[in-house]
């Protein structure tokens, strides 16, 4: 058993537990925060992903070991930013959410990629997805949500 | 029980107090030992975590080569101007950007995968690989360092410190792929060739290696030297096409089977042979 503390979404937080735990256990389990979700279990579907020091990351796959004093943003808290509103917006208008299990990651997905290509085209857009599964949307409508998200006027990213 | 070092010298003797799980970006140890949800993942014996070490963390070049610290990460090779292409090319087809955030190199060499994507570059390159203990400093060719599926030489009081890559001149490099799909996929198998040609068009060296379709990484310097010579001389290739034959014993998996593995690997051989102006 180890305490341990680490940044959950702005704030410091305590951890104490065995440091091979799964953030995502964490996350779901200790904090009661349950957008990021298990789906494969394996990071190869993206439902857990996470903001690790700004960049996405899945939960399943991180042992808490390596989030001690690192800064963890969940879909919970991205969610109270400009940001935020503004991809989800986007993704209402393009109908990039049909079930909505796979949204959190999607939207996770985004902002790591907007944070380091502000415009991307819409081949770097496959790249910055892949690894977030949807079976769903066929990921057209999730590609149009990103691409008019990322040329609004107002430069978010 | 997880040992978080306070630095690199810390971790050198917590190694050499007890045999160690050493985990760091934790991409493939903590699907190999995944548990039921909300349980700890069940890593064998007591582990040390090492993602945090920033002194494994860099990237220099210098006389001697391209040195990677074992702790960089796989999305940081992508963004190095001094990372060679070959490299870049295996990296960004690896994994998701989320996977390549966390896992690191130290990692892809250390898990010892056939199947592990930067290991046939890593093979042309002539890699050697730096162990560290308290007892001192090991360099170990990369042909000796990974012995077959998950098996290395590293001794349990060592850590994998460094990896440096010989700086080789090439004028045309093929490499591709294959797997279920474009990202997030374990090689069905891969291949990379390497030539160098000077102005008259001579081919001054070339380089072979394929992964997953043996228990290590395949490549071997004598079917090189003959290829070389072959190339020059616009000799048939069928005979190191052969003897290249032999040397690929794929296995049938869930990935993917034997007879379309070496099938596929020995099409990916011809392509680059003709890109090198071979028949």
């Amino acid at each position: 058993m180890s305490r341990v503390e680490f940044i959950l979404n702005e704030k410091k937080v305590e951890f104490e537990g065995d440091l091979n735990k799964r953030l995502l256990d964490v996350l779901r389990d200790d904090f009661g925060l349950f957008g990021s979700k298990e789906g494969c279990g394996e990071g190869e579907c993206g439902a857990c992903a996470i903001l690790f020091n700004d960049e996405i990351v899945n939960s399943c796959l991180l042992p808490m070991a390596n989030v001690v004093n690192q800064r963890v943003m969940t879909i919970e808290g991205f969610s109270t930013t400009k940001k935020y509103k503004a991809i989800e917006q986007s993704f209402m208008d393009h109908g990039a959410v049909q079930c909505g299990y796979c949204t959190p990651g999607m939207i996770i997905a985004t902002e790591s990629l907007l944070n380091k290509n502000a415009k991307p085209t819409e081949e770097e857009i496959k790249d910055g997805l892949a690894g977030n599964l949807c079976r769903c949307t066929g990921y057209n409508m999730i590609i149009d949500a990103i691409i008019a998200v990322s040329r609004r006027e107002d430069d978010l990213w | 029980m997880v040992i978080l070092p306070k630095d690199y010298k810390h971790t050198l003797d917590a190694l050499q107090d007890e045999k160690l799980t050493i985990i760091a970006g934790g991409t493939d140890v903590m699907v190999k030992n995944r548990n039921w949800s909300g349980l700890i993942p069940r890593v064998e014996g007591n582990s040390i975590n090492i993602f945090q070490l920033n002194e494994l963390s860099y990237i220099r070049e210098d006389e001697s080569g391209l040195h990677i610290g074992a702790g960089t990460k796989l999305e940081e090779l992508l963004n190095s101007p001094l990372i060679f292409e070959p490299l870049k090319a295996a990296v960004r087809e690896m994994a998701s950007p989320a996977i390549r955030h966390v896992g690191t190199i130290g990692g892809n060499v250390g898990n010892a995968s056939p199947a592990g994507d930067t290991l046939p570059i890593l093979y042309v390159y002539d890699t050697v690989i730096v162990l560290e203990s308290v007892e001192g400093i090991r360099e170990i060719s990369i042909f000796e360092f990974i012995t077959g599926p998950g098996k290395t030489t590293r001794k349990s009081n060592e850590i994998i410190k460094e990896i440096i890559l010989k700086n080789i001149d090439y004028t045309g490099f093929y490499y591709e792929k294959v797997g279920g799909r474009r990202s997030d996929a374990i090689s069905k198998l891969s291949f990379v060739g390497l030539y160098n040609a000077d102005e008259k068009g001579t081919i001054k060296d070339v380089r072979i290696a394929f992964g997953a379709v043996y228990k290590t990484i395949v490549r071997n310097h004598e079917l090189e030297r003959q290829l070389l010579q072959s190339l020059n001389s616009e000799k048939s290739m069928e005979d190191i096409i052969d003897e290249y034959s032999q040397l690929i014993q794929p296995i049938d998996d869930q990935r993917s089977n034997a007879n379309y593995r070496k099938n596929c690997s020995l099409s990916l051989l011809k392509s680059f042979i003709q890109m090198a102006g071979g028949n």
